[in-house]
């Protein structure tokens, strides 16, 4: 990388401006967030997804997630010719590391990236005892780790398997939609990180978000239907055989 | 192997362990042991009564212990007051907080100081020091036992025994509720799960209250009422098999409905709950006690005989119902919600959820028991006399 | 009153439950966090606190700031939807203090595998090798420049 001597005086300073901006725009600090006029989904594209890892590595990252914990995780799906309701399934270590090429003759082969939905109508919010975890106005899922009481309730009661306790805070822990970087005006770290598009972050309140001429034109699902949970995790190009 | 197939990674690990067997163990005991009271005072069975003031101290002695694995378990016992500061309406375990609480308080402790107070009167009147100062305190100060006195506290002891026996019935169908509301996952989720875990729940305090009756009777050198343990072991008989019953319809229907849960279960009951659930608590558990109550329903037994048999009946209900516990609580996690896959539970050893704790939890209740009856003598063989014009003949056991 | 007397018992009883209920309001006022019930039944503060955490990923409109040049290159090529930090890594801290805080050195023979290796569940149409077969040895940015890495159509290394 080269710079002249004169752009680094200009650039530096006008870099670290931008930057202690982009930082400064939390809800409080910032009249432009209003929690009202945004509610937050995700759409992930099976179509796009090639099992690289780098979203559960960049929320590990980003969230200080701790090892054998996931927040969110990639599932390889082999589904053989003849029996499309048994597929075998894998994710060796979440998927973090990429998956080893094994290769079983026939069939097909896909991976599906998990995290949690943000349910509209969550059953781990209902089950909290105290209220340490909560749908925030603008539709994301979070836990209140200093009123969490660690009772796992919340863990029993997610029909997705996304949460988990954190050994060290002994709180409960799931995605957050990475809500510190939504809230200013940044996308999610593991849709930085995917590098195929295959994860998007969606505003479904935002008339010009992607997400509403996407959903006209493609036949998207959600994960385990039947419990109406109101998920907010929207995949394209969901194969019948995805748990 | 610890995982087989596939689970979702985070379901590995069990999140709730062996201190949640043993908290619904403990509170079924509970309740069990109430109903068992409340056969004399509210339904004038009146050959239990030997039982009636012992089987109120195993229930207490059993609620006192009932939050302590729950505590151990929590990640953050110092915020578990939270659940009475900010209860959340819509869960299940926080409005339990307050069924725990007013069954303490309203139900279980006032009929027990209403049943008692004559004594805890007599006994203050009799002692000196601290004793005497403990009884006075749990008195409150007041030391009316006149004949109209005592004839009050009866009636307001009907009414709380009355209004205990419905109370009893949601300390632990909540319990059950806190499971069979659970939509995730399918071994929990069910109308029947309530159900089950009050009816065996009663089975299980019935049998306590017996087998304890017996052993203080045999420890005492008194004798047994045979009247009462008869009746006793034939209630426990009904109830197993109002139980029972409510189990196989559980099963039966399972199978015969055969959603996408069922052949993963059906594996995982087969496999790593087999020892558990067929062996444990179907046959040890289940069928053996009840076909050795039914012998001494349809045959005419030697005294001997069916004292042998309740002993033995009643210890093997009391490890079967810990196993239905341990079935449905980590049963309910073995599997996945994927149900591709299955997993291990990992018991400690002598660690804040390990073997050891639930076991001296298990047993610490017996320790309260045997204070309280110190403090508050259960025995009939024991009443105390009125202290006017007689004699105080009886000191405390 | 003769019938009071012997019900007194029962008024020191229910004296007992006021105070205890009344004791426990206090405590509640007390303990309550302040915030609680702002938006629905959680502290309203944990919002706030959950938004102000730390950004570890400067996001690519941060890079982009700085980096003009590169993101022609990439425009151009088969990478342009691929931000900088995937294959960077997380690099806030640079973005913050570009001088001192430099972000580290790459090994594509690690990182290109990672996407580009071979496997049956990839989508048919990803642009996929068997690395050890396609590059006899040779690292992949030999042939590849990284930032537009279709060959014959990127800029040259």
């Amino acid at each position: 990388m080269k710079f002249t001597r004169r752009q680094m005086l200009i650039l530096l300073p006008a870099a670290a401006v931008a930057w202690e901006a982009v930082l400064a725009r939390t809800p409080e600090a910032s009249p432009n967030y209003k929690v009202t006029e945004h509610w937050w989904g995700m759409l992930v594209d099976i179509s796009k997804c090639i099992g690289c890892g780098n979203c559960v590595r960049a929320c590990a990252t980003e969230n200080n997630v701790p090892d054998g914990y996931f927040r969110t995780w990639i599932e390889r799906y082999h589904v053989s010719d003849d029996d499309l309701a048994n597929p075998v399934v894998d994710s060796p270590d979440g998927g973090k590391n990429g998956f080893p090429p094994i290769l079983e003759p026939g069939g097909k082969d896909f991976f599906v990236p998990k995290m949690c939905n943000h349910c509209a109508d969550s059953p781990c919010t209902q089950v909290c005892p105290v209220g340490a975890t909560f749908i925030t106005p603008d539709g994301v899922v979070l836990v209140d780790k200093k009123y969490c009481i660690g009772c796992r309730y919340c863990i029993q009661a997610c029909p997705y398997g996304c949460r988990f306790l954190n050994p060290k805070t002994q709180t409960a822990e799931k995605c957050t939609l990475c809500y510190h970087r939504i809230t200013k005006g940044l996308t999610t770290a593991c849709c930085e990180a995917c590098p195929t598009g295959a994860r998007q972050l969606a505003d479904l309140k935002n008339p010009n978000d992607p997400i509403h001429a996407f959903l006209r034109t493609h036949d998207v699902q959600v994960l385990k239907p039947y419990m109406a949970t109101g998920a907010k995790l929207f995949y394209n190009d969901l194969d019948g055989s995805v748990r | 192997m610890p995982v087989q197939g596939y689970m979702y990674p985070n379901e590995v690990e069990l999140a709730w362990g062996i201190l949640i067997v043993v908290y619904p163990y403990v509170t079924g005991l509970v309740a069990g042991a109430f109903i068992l009271a409340s056969l004399e005072r509210v339904f004038h069975v009146e050959a239990v009564k030997p039982t009636y003031r012992l089987a109120l101290l195993t229930a207490l002695a059993f609620l006192l212990v009932a939050p302590l694995p729950l505590q151990l378990h929590l990640g953050h016992p110092e915020r578990s007051f939270e659940m009475y500061l900010t209860p959340h309406r819509t869960s299940a375990m926080a409005m339990f907080g307050f069924v725990y609480l007013w069954y303490l308080m309203a139900v279980l402790v006032l009929e027990i100081w209403l049943d008692y107070r004559r004594d805890i009167v007599l006994l203050s009147q009799r002692t000196n020091g601290l004793k005497r100062t403990f009884y006075h305190v749990l008195a409150l100060g007041s030391m009316n036992i006149s004949e109209n006195a005592l004839r009050i506290d009866d009636r307001v002891g009907h009414v709380i025994t009355v209004v205990g026996i419905p109370s009893a019935f949601l300390l632990h169908g909540y319990v059950g509720f806190i499971f069979g509301s659970v939509k995730a996952n399918p071994w929990w989720s069910s109308p029947l799960m309530p159900v089950v875990f009050l009816f065996s729940a009663m089975v299980s305090g019935i049998a306590v209250v017996l087998l304890l009756y017996m052993f203080s009777t045999w420890y005492r050198k008194q004798t047994i009422d045979m009247r009462c343990v008869d009746t006793i072991a034939r209630y426990l008989f009904y109830t197993f098999i109002i139980d029972f019953s409510l189990e196989m319809l559980d099963l039966v229907h399972r199978i015969y409905e055969a959603d996408e849960s069922f052949r993963s279960i059906d594996f995982m009951v087969h496999t790593r709950l087999y020892l558990s659930q067929i062996v444990i608590q179907i046959y040890i558990g289940t069928l053996a006690p009840i076909g050795l109550l039914a012998l001494t329903q349809l045959l005419k037994l030697s005294e001997k005989a069916r004292k042998r048999i309740y002993a033995l009946a009643g210890s093997l209900v009391l490890i079967g119902v810990f196993a239905m516990r341990w079935n449905v609580v980590i049963g309910g996690q073995l599997f996945s919600k994927s149900f591709l896959g299955y997993t291990t539970y990992k018991i400690g050893f002598v660690a804040k959820e390990g073997l050891v704790t639930a076991i001296i939890l298990t047993l610490l209740p017996f320790a309260i028991l045997w204070v309280l009856v110190k403090l508050l003598p259960p025995w009939p063989d024991r009443e105390l006399l009125p202290p006017v014009g007689a004699a105080a003949t009886h000191g405390d056991d | 009153m003769n019938s009071f007397k012997d019900a007194e018992h029962l008024l020191r009883v229910a004296l007992v439950f006021v105070a205890a209920t009344v004791a426990f309001v206090l405590v509640r006022a007390v303990l309550v966090p302040r915030s609680f019930g702002e938006y629905g039944h959680y502290r309203g503060n944990a919002i706030t606190e959950i938004a102000a955490q730390r950004v570890v990923f400067a996001g690519h409109q941060a890079c982009e700031t700085c980096h003009p040049d590169v993101v022609t290159v990439k425009n151009a090529g088969k990478h342009t939807g691929v931000n900088c930090e995937a294959c960077h890594g997380a690099l806030a801290t640079h973005a913050a203090d570009p001088v001192t805080v430099h972000p580290p050195k790459l090994d594509t023979a690690i990182l290109c595998v990672r996407c580009h290796e071979a496997n049956d569940a990839k989508p048919k149409g990803f642009p996929q090798v068997v690395a050890k077969d396609h590059s006899s040895g040779l690292s992949c940015e030999t042939c590849h420049q990284p930032h537009s890495p279709l060959v014959g159509l990127g800029a040259k290394p």
